[in-house]
């Protein structure tokens, strides 16, 4: 059987905080993509959200399942300009995999799945929708709420080919 | 591939927990359903060389918002159990079902594509039940749709050698939906 999950490239941020990383020229020649992140929001509590190939259009969505510590809690965005992938914790650490899946075909609209654990606000599973039918090759995180992502943050990214 | 950030210079792999060594994760098999639809997704004659299965996929049918059902083995007993969580948008629910003849794997997405990720664990191990747990959703732009998290039991020790899906609302999976088969060895 074909082995597969291979790392493509990692960002950890270094010497000062930053608004956004991009991961760009991602190649096509997976079936999907995991993105597995580890982020210090450095002011408030933010949610961390996502963009594709520089689009910033309102073609982004997203439903959400969450837990903040006392009550479950589930929301929807529509026509959005990016996806919230996660809420994140002011000054605290996060971690965040988001599953890009069937990143690169040209034929279906793009759908991401997030499990998220914003330590100190919310755990939480978005599920975000991308309508374009564009194969990925770029993605940008942006953090929101007045907050940068903090030094020694660190993203990952992985590719999964089906046979 | 050139990898571009603010202030950053890092290009190393990533050392956190848990990241795969090349070789550990590996392509089974894949379904694509084409033209016409299929009411039924099969991967069979699993080998058992490895320590867990996942089964990563895309879906779209003509009815949102139900269960993906699958079976072990062609196992249609009342062998299973399950439990979910799921949320709306809205609102959200959690239960807890006995003695069905399925576990979920995934809710069905109708007008954009709906991903699953199911994970199945020790699938081979003779000494125990099996156990799965799936991530998914579908989100379709302010329509009602759900983010859930499942879980499942199948009360029987055999390996795994086949899983069967099916919708839910026993109709067909569309154009364009996507599975795909992978064993993790551990």
């Amino acid at each position: 059987m074909p082995a597969t999950y291979e790392p493509i490239g990692a960002i950890k941020v270094l010497g000062s905080a930053v608004s956004n990383i991009t991961f760009s020229s991602i190649p096509t020649n997976y079936t999907d993509l995991i993105l597995v992140c580890n982020i210090y929001p450095n002011t408030n509590s933010s949610n961390m959200r996502m963009t594709y190939n520089s689009d910033s259009g309102s073609n982004y969505s997203v439903t959400y399942l969450g837990g903040n510590g006392s009550t479950p809690e589930s929301g929807r965005a529509s026509n959005q300009t990016s996806m919230d992938m996660a809420y994140l914790g002011s000054n605290t650490w996060g971690n965040v995999i988001i599953q890009i899946q069937n990143y690169s075909n040209a034929t279906t609209s793009k759908t991401a799945i997030s499990r998220s654990n914003g330590s100190s606000v919310l755990t939480a599973l978005y599920v975000g929708l991308w309508r374009s039918n564009a194969a990925i090759n770029s993605i940008t995180l942006t953090s929101s709420q007045g907050s940068n992502i903090a030094v020694d943050s660190t993203f990952s990214l992985y590719g999964i080919k089906a046979a | 591939m050139s990898i571009k950030s603010i202030k950053t210079g890092w290009t190393g792999i990533s050392a956190l927990a848990g990241n795969p060594v090349l070789g550990d994760f590996e392509s089974i098999a894949t379904v694509s359903v084409g033209a016409g639809g299929s009411s039924t997704i099969t991967f069979s004659s699993i080998p058992s060389t490895y320590k867990h299965l996942q089964i990563r996929m895309i879906q779209v049918s003509s009815s949102p918002n139900n269960a993906i059902l699958a079976r072990f083995n062609s196992d249609s007993g009342s062998n299973y159990s399950t439990h979910d969580t799921g949320g709306s948008g809205a609102s959200t629910y959690s239960e807890g079902l006995t003695n069905r003849t399925y576990v979920p794997f995934g809710y069905t997405g109708a007008t954009y594509v709906a991903p699953s990720i199911c994970d199945i664990l020790d699938y081979a191990d003779t000494n125990k039940y099996k156990t799965v747990r799936t991530i998914g959703g579908n989100d379709a732009n302010g329509l009602t749709r759900y983010a859930v998290f499942q879980s499942g039991n199948w009360r029987n020790t055999a390996a795994i050698t086949s899983i069967t899906l099916t919708h839910g609302a026993a109709v067909n999976f569309a154009e364009h939906s996507h599975f795909a088969l992978y064993g993790i060895r551990g």
